[in-house]
């Protein structure tokens, strides 16, 4: 029983998403930097011992990159525009104060720059920085392609665009750079508006030639079939699904800001996933599709998700009793500390690197010629010859 | 099994039909050949079999296309998913998911097999077409013909009785199309599947073939027995122009064939030493292009190891490998702009590496796979005057390089609607208006029409006639030996063979063009050369095929 667990196999794309949800309300409700070092060190431990190789995994160190760069900018705006510190803060050094018109009463170039104020500019800059990662893990753990497995087949027309957007995106990245290159060899070196369109035009070209391609194929290989639901019933399953989003939307918000009324949070939250299930349960009901080895759902699973909820909870919790624990005050600066139970939970959060079945491993060994180096070149013809 | 009643198809806007009243019936189990100029409606014959035409492409179809007894006008392309699979030229382009074994279940996820169905087709169809080892394997790291097989492999496993290919081996070397066609005349002789199949390289799927279909280009459609309908066109493969030329009966269609009946032409041309199969330049070559070392890494893997080449004016030659053997890597960095880890190149004295892009075209032009990626404006005549703005020439010389290279490009034309091989001429004419000394052609020949690849080799002739230097990277091994005068064959990033065509290719198993492989030993390539060495040996020729040819098929016989 334990050693077939324990088998390599894929965890459910949905686990992975669930967890790191959890951990993003728990990053969001502090900005106690030793709490989002932790998070950050969690997901990095998870996204180290389960990602994979495959490309859309490689996008983890992109996502630390960007979050280093929310925090760069966050401290950079605080020295350029801070204002003046109030009395008692400690003073790092002065810029010089540029003078700025009357009806930007408010806004101030320059000036004195506190010890306080980049401390609460690198706490913000890092609750961003950790969300940004705890999304980037999400991406790098689940496939998305697997995760959007999830649509129902009556969605087609999004089902289709979504596909071709998923797929088409790392592709245009590819042109671009293919097509700036092929104009130098036109000895083409100029920049501006003209650089843009003698480079928007082929890519854009190629882009199109490409999603039609694809979408004829989906269409060829059977997607959508049997997809004849009537118009009330396509429209019912829009609705739902749009109504059911817009919920979810409102509830994680509600969820991820303490200050906003009770009911806007998990009631709102609860209300969006019952409507988006019907929905997708509607829609589901006309099309028949079947599962190749469809990622099942069982206990690491189960631990996962649990994992990340009970994250959360600490943290929530945790804010219920000491506020001053997930918030340490910058004015005057304090040593922040780790309160006892918040990192209880957080710990229990690093859990799914070992308790969730490893990646499958490719059975042959991939000889990594050609990956990214050499550009696949575009269709060469639509297919309208 | 497909039928075709009355079938005529105008797109929007189009001033004639691209299928003009075709009649045509396939049976079961058939393999059938389309063959036919680009613009011919070769693509749009084989959209109509599982309705693409028109419900994809809009357009409006007359008359009445039936699979399996489904008519096209009732049931879209999704509805015929069971019967009909269909595999296009670029198989990345028509993935929808990551890995091997996920691709060869899509299909049959969408028709609804139960799992246990799924697993066992799936282990199935990676042993029929040999992707076993390959079956966690991300779809992008695949050498692009165990690309095309998974791809043909991703509509097989839904067991449809129709496959319908379009050029399935036009991006892919010699072995790599030998594997796809090779799996393809399996399902044909195994399974019974019909398979309708799109080609401008008839030399290797031909013999294949239990019928051609031929699209004259006016919209009519000629089917029957290839022999016949072949013998006809302009686009005969050289096997059987060699058949003709040789007047054997019955026509050969496969080397084997032809080698049954070879002995009384080996016979006639005993004595002769075959003409240059490409008219050598004129004036003694010298060398203009000079590369030492030249070193290209991507990432972890070396794509060129410290290459030495020596390119020489007045020839052309053309660059072999297999697909991810160095060849477009080799080409940028000769040419400057690619990236280039070490070595040296010089060009009249200068490394085009540390010139400005408008300096370095000027000694060194090279013309991208992609050639579209170099137009980017609203009609043909303005990207011949940008073209003449940029190279500081006078203005109408990108016009007349142009006209030199091919008729029939008006100035008003969208440069984005004109055919591959018109797009090529365009570009190509673009780059030669900064009279480079050194051309390099990466993979020009894919995608080309018979008439087209003629047309290149011609341009290619003048061109190194008038002086230049030209390299072509290309796997058509058939255009090699009727217009390079030298072959470079690399593999792993290493030059593995360098000298001249005939001794390079004539013995090789996988270069060799059809003729060789015929009359080897003794060093033929090409038909033209046979032909001209019996007339002008006072030897009888059979009659020319291309002589006072009934239909000109093809708008244009031979030149």
């Amino acid at each position: 029983m334990t050693s077939a667990r324990r088998l390599p196999r894929i965890v459910h794309p949905l686990a992975w998403w669930g967890w790191a949800l959890g951990l993003v309300v728990a990053a969001s409700r502090t900005t106690n930097p030793l709490l989002l070092a932790m998070i950050l060190a969690v997901v990095g431990l998870v996204v180290l011992a389960r990602g994979t190789d495959a490309p859309w995994a490689r996008a983890f160190p992109t996502y630390l990159a960007l979050g280093l760069t929310v925090i760069g900018l966050r401290v950079l705006f605080r020295i350029v525009l801070g204002g003046d510190p109030g009395p008692g803060e400690h003073i790092l050094f002065t810029l010089p104060t540029v003078p700025l018109p009357g009806w930007m009463a408010g806004v101030s170039l320059g000036g004195s720059v506190s010890l306080e104020g980049v401390l609460a500019a690198v706490y913000d800059g890092m609750r961003l920085a950790t969300l940004l990662c705890c999304i980037g893990a999400a991406n790098a753990l689940a496939n998305p392609k697997r995760a959007l497995r999830v649509l129902p087949g009556a969605l087609y027309e999004l089902g289709v665009a979504v596909t071709v957007g998923v797929t088409l995106v790392p592709q245009l990245v590819e042109s671009v750079h293919r097509v700036r290159r092929a104009r130098r060899l036109r000895g083409d070196v100029r920049t501006g508006r003209h650089a843009v369109r003698s480079t928007a035009m082929p890519v854009l070209h190629d882009a199109l030639a490409r999603s039609f391609l694809l979408a004829a194929a989906m269409d060829s290989r059977g997607y959508g079939r049997r997809g004849e639901a009537s118009r009330a019933a396509r429209r019912a399953v829009t609705a739902c699904m749009v109504i059911g989003l817009l919920g979810l939307c409102a509830g994680s918000y509600g969820m991820l800001d303490a200050s906003v009324p009770a009911l806007l949070g998990f009631p709102t939250l609860l209300a969006g996933v019952v409507v988006s299930v019907v929905g997708l349960a509607l829609g589901g009901r006309n099309v028949v599709r079947s599962r190749y080895r469809p990622d099942p759902w069982l206990s690491p699973e189960w631990i996962t998700v649990l994992c990340g909820a009970l994250a959360a909870a600490a943290v929530i919790a945790t804010g219920r009793l000491d506020l001053s624990a997930l918030d340490p005050s910058v004015y005057p600066p304090v040593w922040p500390t780790l309160p006892p139970l918040a990192t209880v939970g957080l710990l229990l959060a690093a859990l799914p690197a070992v308790a969730t079945p490893p990646p499958p491993q490719p059975r042959s060994a991939a000889p990594r010629v050609r990956a990214a180096t050499v550009p696949t070149s575009p269709p060469r013809k639509a297919l309208v010859a | 099994m497909i039928r075709f009643e009355h079938v005529t198809v105008t797109y929007a806007d189009a001033p004639a039909p691209t299928l003009r009243d075709v009649d045509l019936a396939i049976a079961p189990g058939e393999l059938c050949l389309v063959v036919g100029r680009t613009g011919s409606g070769k693509s749009t014959l084989l959209g109509a079999v599982n309705g693409l035409v028109p419900h994809f492409t809009g357009g409006t179809l007359l008359g009445r296309v039936t699979v399996d007894g489904r008519d096209t006008r009732t049931h879209p392309p999704r509805e015929l998913a069971d019967v009909v699979g269909v595999v296009s030229q670029d198989p990345l382009a028509g993935c929808v998911t990551d890995t091997v074994e996920e691709e060869l279940a899509y299909g049959m996820e969408q028709l609804a097999l139960t799992p246990q169905v799924m697993r066992k087709r799936v282990e199935e169809t990676l042993d029929l077409l040999g992707l076993a080892e390959l079956r966690d394997r991300p779809l992008h790291q695949l050498s692009g013909g165990q690309q095309q097989r998974v791809a043909i492999g991703a509509v097989l496993t839904s067991h449809p009785r129709v496959l319908v290919l379009d050029e399935p081996t036009s991006a892919l070397d010699p072995t790599g199309a030998e594997d796809v066609l090779a799996a393809i005349s399996r399902l044909v002789d195994d399974l019974g599947v019909t398979v309708l199949i799109a080609e401008h390289r008839l030399e290797r799927v031909v013999q294949h073939a239990d019928r051609v279909v031929h699209l004259p280009g006016d919209g009519t459609v000629v089917a029957g027995d290839p022999r016949t309908v072949l013998a006809r066109t302009s686009i005969a493969p050289p096997v059987l122009q060699l058949g003709l030329v040789s007047g054997w009966e019955p026509l050969p269609l496969t080397v084997r064939e032809a080698r049954r009946q070879v002995a009384d032409l080996q016979q006639r041309l005993g004595s002769l030493t075959p003409p240059a199969a490409v008219p050598a330049a004129t004036s003694p070559p010298t060398p203009v292009l000079r590369a030492r070392g030249v070193t290209v890494r991507h990432g972890a893997v070396v794509a060129v190891g410290s290459v030495d080449l020596d390119l020489f004016s007045g020839e052309v030659a053309a660059l072999m490998g297999r697909n991810g053997s160095g060849k477009s890597s080799l080409l940028w960095a000769l040419q400057g702009s690619g990236r280039r880890d070490g070595g040296k190149v010089t060009v009249a004295g200068q490394d085009p590496r540390g010139l400005r892009p408008a300096a370095a075209r000027a000694l060194v032009s090279l013309v991208p796979q992609t050639p579209s990626d170099l137009l980017y404006l609203d009609t043909v005549a303005d990207e011949l005057r940008t073209a003449d703005d940029e190279a500081q020439a006078p203005p109408g010389s990108a016009r007349r390089l142009l006209d030199q290279l091919t008729t029939g490009i008006a100035d008003e034309h969208h440069p984005r609607d004109l055919s591959e091989g018109q797009q090529l001429a365009l570009v190509l004419a673009i780059q030669l208006a900064a009279a480079p000394g050194v051309v390099l052609l990466d993979e020009p020949t894919r995608g080309l029409d018979h008439m087209a690849k003629q047309e290149l080799a011609a341009a290619l002739q003048r061109l190194s006639a008038d002086g230049a230097a030209v390299l072509l990277a290309t796997h058509d091994v058939e255009f090699v030996a009727a217009a390079a005068h030298r072959v470079v064959v690399m593999a792993a990033g290493d030059v593995v063979a360098d000298g001249p065509t005939d001794e390079v290719i004539v013995a090789s198993p996988i270069f060799a063009p059809q003729v060789a492989k015929i009359l080897a030993p003794a060093p033929w390539l090409t038909v033209d050369q046979v032909r001209d060495a019996l007339r002008t040996s006072g030897g009888e020729v059979a009659a020319d095929p291309w002589q006072g040819m009934p239909l000109a098929v093809d708008g244009g016989g031979r030149s």
